[in-house]
């Protein structure tokens, strides 16, 4: 099977989640395709580790899928407080410095 | 050369006098004025020791040098703070200090019921300090610092009733046409400094042998725009009349017999550089003429009496100021003029001020009249001067003015014709408003306010006036007998050839004589027989109107340098406020514009930043993309 296909699904997925980012208002959602748009990179990074035929890309998603959990951890706990706190998860609500 | 270590003495005794009464204050009052007399009077001593000492010396032998100490030490240039009292300076001292102490004298009356007397003697010995200062100089830095001093006097001296507005302004005027003079003189300064290398009289008169002649002529133009500064000579004469507002000693010791002549010193004692610049040295005659026949047409007119005479002062100064534009052989006249006419203007213009002392200080001559009777004194006086000033022999005008007509006609070529005409018909208009000025005061019938009660002025105020008139008719005879005054400064200038004669010398005379009678008739018939208006009459003719506006030198000055100067500032404010100013405060308002342009991007849309980044992130893989393809 021809490693580009890989590629062209790492793609479709990384616009979907860029799209779900900016298009989306809900919190979970927004993080949910950030979430979406790391793992397309984790797929790229993954293929072209297998096309050059060395370990570096693989090392590399090992790395994200770290920084990925980190980020799921203190995201969540900002996401549950600005709930507690304003009864909304929507991005929009939460302008504040704005004003 | 000759050292002297008593040079000094001339200019500090009045300093001295200056400084004790300028600080002393109020305690002073009492016997200020007596002080600052005491102190003139000793300084003429030292003139007269000097003098003595002079005329026992051989020629060469006759300048006398003072080093009073290291002025200014940079480099290879060396500025002394030093005296010179040569043939020139001479005549200078004893003029300033002999008339300065009679002026001494008078005012110790004529200021009696002013409470700022003492104030006025300090002012007076310090216009005497600063006027030896500037004819003893021996550098033209030294004359500069005298040139300056002299000009603050008189500002000091025309303002001294700045209680009154019109005063006030009169003293500005004065000072500040004068600046435009001393502006010339520190041109020349510097011009002689950067080109001959020297500052110094002897210096400069070594170094103009071998200096270009363009270089001579500009400071030679120079050195005539500071001349016709002080001297109140066409095109700065604007600022004399006005200067009549300072008290009457004033006008006859500083705007009559003193100040006003050392434009006529500096040419003279720069005799060596406009000799080597015949264009500068033309243009000295010009000016003396255009304003000898300007000064004489504005005396025409003035009904104010000191006006009258300041016009006169101008006219007569043009008079030396021409004589001393003609070259070697016409230095020594101009200051012969200038000897005389310090003493029969200053013998005038305290005639003047004894006429106002006794008329409640009216000074329209309209309002005059018949005061022959009531001021005996004031009148004999005042009429030697007035026969001096007209050139009527055996008067001292004759044998001064005189050889100026004569000289000037000489000259070669068509200026001499034209020189020689104008000098003769300035001495008929002169005839006219002195005879003019004559027949208004104290003959006729008496035109007087109510309150005026006529008296004749007090033994302090009229023995000046005895003295001066006594050598209005003595001077002339005295320094031309013989040549005397002609052979005593002939070492200073360069030798000449007499020149051909294009009139006989008596002819000239006769030929004055005649204008000068011709101008007394005139005046006889306007003004002795007819009434004369106590109210100038305003249907006169276009000619005395502008007469009577000083020729619209005013007027003049006003379009020409003020409105532009006005014009000037004003762009320059308006360039201040737009540019300066604008580029300033656009740089702040500019960061402010653009901060506020930018602050509406901070939508607090996390979804609008997210999208901003996106676009970002994509043009720069777009441009990454683009170089590297």
């Amino acid at each position: 099977m021809d490693a580009a296909n890989y590629l062209y699904l790492s793609v479709l997925l990384f616009t979907i989640g860029a799209v779900g980012v900016v298009v989306r208002r809900n919190a979970i959602v927004v993080f949910m395709c950030v979430e979406l748009m790391l793992n397309a990179a984790n797929l790229a990074f993954v293929t072209f580790s297998r096309i050059n035929g060395d370990l570096n890309g693989q090392v590399v998603a090992f790395f994200t899928m770290v920084v990925a959990a980190c980020e799921v951890v203190v995201g969540l706990a900002i996401i549950v407080t600005i709930y507690r706190s304003r009864r909304s998860a929507s991005v929009d609500d939460a302008s504040l410095l704005k004003r | 050369m000759t050292t002297s270590s008593s040079l000094v003495y001339l200019i500090a005794l009045p300093l001295v006098g200056a400084t004790i009464l300028l600080l002393a204050g109020r305690r002073a009052d009492k016997w200020g004025h007596i002080l600052g007399t005491l102190m003139s009077a000793s300084s003429f001593a030292v003139g007269v020791y000097q003098l003595t000492q002079m005329l026992g010396r051989s020629n060469e032998a006759r300048p006398v040098t003072q080093k009073l100490f290291e002025w200014i030490s940079v480099g290879s240039f060396k500025v002394d703070a030093g005296l010179m009292l040569d043939q020139l300076s001479i005549c200078f001292v004893l003029l300033i200090t002999g008339v300065g102490t009679l002026i001494h004298i008078y005012s110790i009356s004529y200021m009696s019921h002013d409470h700022d007397r003492r104030r006025f003697f300090a002012y007076l010995n310090l216009f005497i300090a600063a006027m030896l200062l500037l004819v003893l100089g021996n550098s033209y830095l030294n004359l500069y610092v005298g040139w300056e001093g002299v000009g603050l006097a008189s500002y000091l001296l025309i303002g001294f009733w700045n209680q009154k507005p019109a005063y006030a302004t009169a003293s500005k005027k004065a000072f500040v046409m004068n600046r435009i003079g001393d502006m010339g003189l520190s041109f020349a300064i510097m011009i002689a400094f950067a080109t001959l290398g020297t500052v110094s009289f002897d210096g400069i008169k070594a170094a103009s042998e071998h200096a270009s002649t363009a270089a001579l002529t500009a400071i030679g133009i120079m050195l005539l725009v500071a001349a016709t500064g002080k001297s109140a000579q066409f095109p700065l004469q604007a600022w004399l009349g006005d200067a009549m507002a300072g008290p009457t000693p004033v006008s006859a010791l500083i705007h009559a017999a003193t100040m006003v002549t050392a434009g006529v010193y500096l040419i003279t004692r720069s005799n060596f550089i406009f000799d080597a610049a015949p264009t500068a040295q033309l243009l000295v005659v010009i000016v003396g003429a255009i304003t000898l026949i300007f000064g004489a047409l504005i005396g025409t007119a003035k009904d104010d009496i000191k006006k009258a005479l300041a016009a006169s002062t101008m006219s007569q100064i043009g008079y030396m100021i021409l004589g001393a534009g003609l070259g070697p052989v016409g230095y020594a006249f101009a200051i012969m003029h200038l000897l005389t006419h310090g003493f029969f203007k200053a013998g005038m213009f305290l005639g003047a001020g004894s006429v106002m002392h006794g008329m409640n200080d009216e000074v329209n001559m309209r309002k005059y009249g018949a005061l022959r009777k009531f001021m005996p004194i004031t009148f004999i006086t005042f009429g030697l001067g007035y026969l001096a000033i007209l050139g009527v022999p055996p008067f001292a005008g004759f044998y001064s003015k005189d050889k100026i007509i004569e000289t000037a006609f000489n000259a070669a070529g068509n200026k001499g014709l034209i020189l020689g005409i104008v000098t003769l018909l300035g001495a008929g208009i002169t005839a006219f408003y002195m005879s003019r000025v004559m027949i208004l005061t104290f003959t006729g019938k008496s035109r007087w306010d109510d309150d005026a009660h006529p008296h004749e002025s007090p033994l302090l105020m009229w023995l000046p006036m005895a003295i001066l008139a006594i050598g209005s008719v003595a001077s002339g005879f005295l320094l031309s007998n013989g040549n005397a005054l002609v052979n005593w400064l002939a070492p200073l200038f360069a030798e000449h050839e007499e020149e051909a004669e294009r009139l006989n010398p008596n002819l000239v005379s006769g030929l004055a004589l005649a204008v000068v009678a011709l101008g007394v008739a005139i005046a006889f018939i306007k003004y002795s027989r007819q009434e004369v208006a106590a109210v100038a009459p305003e249907d006169v003719s276009v000619f005395t109107k502008i007469a009577r506006k000083d020729l619209m030198q005013d007027a003049f000055n006003e379009a020409v340098f003020m409105r532009t100067g006005q014009a000037l500032t004003a762009t320059l404010v308006k360039t201040d406020e737009a540019v300066i100013d604008g580029a300033v405060q656009g740089v702040g308002s500019m960061a402010m514009g653009s901060g506020s342009v930018l602050r509406g991007i901070q939508t607090g849309f996390v979804r609008s930043y997210a999208a901003l980044i996106l676009v970002g992130a994509a043009l720069l893989i777009g441009a990454i993309w683009m170089v590297t393809k």
